[in-house]
């Protein structure tokens, strides 16, 4: 298995850190005049999305982390996985609760999202970061009241709820920031 | 900020000097790794291993053994694998000896140069070693043993981080200076740090005592180190031996062994007069006067763009 030494440590780098993958996010040098040298380094857990901060002596090595991150297209759901294909060799893939986690109110089908794949098995989903959704339901809409702030919530065709403008109507499609879960504008398809 | 330093040691009447970049002799303290490059020409026909400057400390005493009195000289100096936040391959240094100071004198002085550059400086401190171990990490670092090290480390997360060979209790000293103590120096005002274990005094004279300490002092501001200094070692015997134990730890850990300096070896056998010196950072110091975080920030181009 390939390794890294402290000197090849940059934010991005997938490592293993206590059998479990994780990615660096931070990685500082730091050395007395006359002593010896550390690296003191932040990573992110790529299984359970925890920060740890871990200080290695400067020289070094740990074991390098199989992770990829490949553009799938999400095909659907059959409530127990969520099934993506690799569109240039329609190569299907089974992603289960853990790795779809709260990707999963975002997942249109057909929809190119980020699989995150440790091992050739997927550790994480990102959706896109902005997607198109049906409302399904909410209040009805208050005709013309496209001025006036307020807000009320709506159902989207993938069961996630967001805050909507009160002139939204049920039927309309509708762009969401995946990232911060907030309506964008309304949009035709 | 260079102008503020020469008037400083002009009106001083300290010399300045300068001293060869490129040597035939590197420091043998396994804790600073040289760059070696290749002489060739007239003298050296098949080519002689040169060294880059990594602290300009033993010309420097070679100068006052020769009689100099008062120098200093600000120069580049080069360290093998040093990148980070605080840290670049090259970077400047001031550097300076005093004829007839001790080490608490000298401090006084580079408190005096500090106060000259940063003037809206807090109060300064002063903390031996010890005392800063106690307050910062509840150990007594010259009596504790290896084991305690380690749990003390343990309990602040950084527990495994130096292995059975990680150089034993100077190792986890270290390690805890670098992540507990250091950061947490300097925040009202200079801190100086004085008297370290004996098995960290580099190049600085051991005074008896029990236990005995090592009459050599480092100064940190807002965390970061800036400058270190020793009451100089003048014998000649006890120099050979330390250079001897630093090239036998490089030969265990499988680090290059450069010669060790026979010219410094002859100056102290000639005499060095008894004297206290100290290396600056400038670049960290500039750092510090522009409030800036990244040594990159003070370097027209460091080393990923040099």
């Amino acid at each position: 298995m390939a390794s890294y030494s402290t000197n090849e440590f940059r934010r991005g780098l997938k490592v293993m850190l206590d059998s479990d993958p994780a990615v660096i996010i931070e990685n500082e040098f730091v050395k007395p005049g006359k002593g010896q040298a550390f690296n003191r380094v932040k990573l992110r857990n790529l299984k359970s999305g925890r920060v740890i901060e871990r200080t290695f002596k400067s020289g070094e090595s740990i074991e390098a982390a199989d992770v990829v991150e490949t553009e799938m297209q999400y095909l659907y759901s059959d409530g127990a996985a969520w099934h993506f294909m690799d569109p240039e060799s329609y190569e299907q893939i089974a992603a289960d609760e853990a790795a779809v986690a709260d990707a999963k109110q975002w997942l249109k089908e057909q929809d190119l999202c980020t699989v995150t794949l440790w091992n050739g098995a997927p550790l994480s989903v990102t959706p896109p970061n902005h997607v198109v959704l049906e409302v399904t339901s909410t209040e009805p809409g208050i005709r013309g009241d496209t001025a006036t702030g307020g807000n009320k919530p709506a159902t989207l065709e993938t069961g996630a709820v967001v805050q909507v403008p009160l002139f939204v109507n049920e039927g309309d499609l509708i762009k969401v920031d995946t990232r911060s879960g907030e309506y964008l504008a309304r949009a035709r398809e | 900020m260079l102008a503020e330093i020469r008037a400083f040691f002009a009106a001083r009447r300290v010399l300045e000097v300068e001293t060869p970049l490129l040597s035939a002799a590197a420091a043998s303290d396994p804790a600073v790794e040289s760059f070696v490059t290749c002489y060739t020409g007239p003298g050296a026909a098949c080519g002689r291993a040169m060294y880059l400057n990594g602290s300009p400390e033993f010309a420097m005493k070679r100068l006052l053994a020769a009689g100099s009195g008062p120098i200093y000289q600000i120069c580049k100096a080069f360290r093998q694998g040093e990148a980070g936040r605080h840290h670049n391959p090259e970077f400047t240094l001031l550097e300076w000896y005093r004829p007839g100071f001790d080490h608490r004198l000298l401090m006084d002085e580079v408190e005096e140069l500090l106060r000259a550059l940063l003037p809206d400086l807090g109060g300064g401190e002063r903390l031996s070693y010890r005392e800063a171990f106690r307050r910062h990490a509840g150990i007594d670092p010259l009596t504790v043993e290896e084991q305690e090290l380690a749990k003390c480390a343990a309990s602040h997360g950084l527990g495994g981080v130096v292995g059975p060979d990680g150089g034993g209790v100077d190792g986890w000293l270290d390690l805890l200076m670098s992540h507990l103590v250091q950061p947490r120096l300097g925040w009202q005002g200079p801190c100086f740090l004085f008297d370290y274990p004996a098995s960290q005094a580099a190049l600085a004279r051991i005074r008896p005592g029990t236990p005995p300490v090592a009459e050599r002092f480092e100064l940190f501001l807002r965390g970061v180190e800036l400058a270190n200094g020793f009451h100089e070692l003048l014998d000649r015997d006890e120099q050979r031996r330390r250079f001897d134990a630093d090239l036998q730890l490089r030969a265990r850990t499988g680090q290059p062994s450069p010669p060790p300096d026979q010219r410094l070896l002859a100056a102290l056998a000639h005499g060095l007069p008894q004297c206290s010196g100290v290396a600056l950072g400038l670049d960290r110091l500039l750092m510090l006067i522009c409030g800036v975080e990244e040594i990159e920030e003070v370097l027209a181009f460091p080393i990923d763009r040099a």
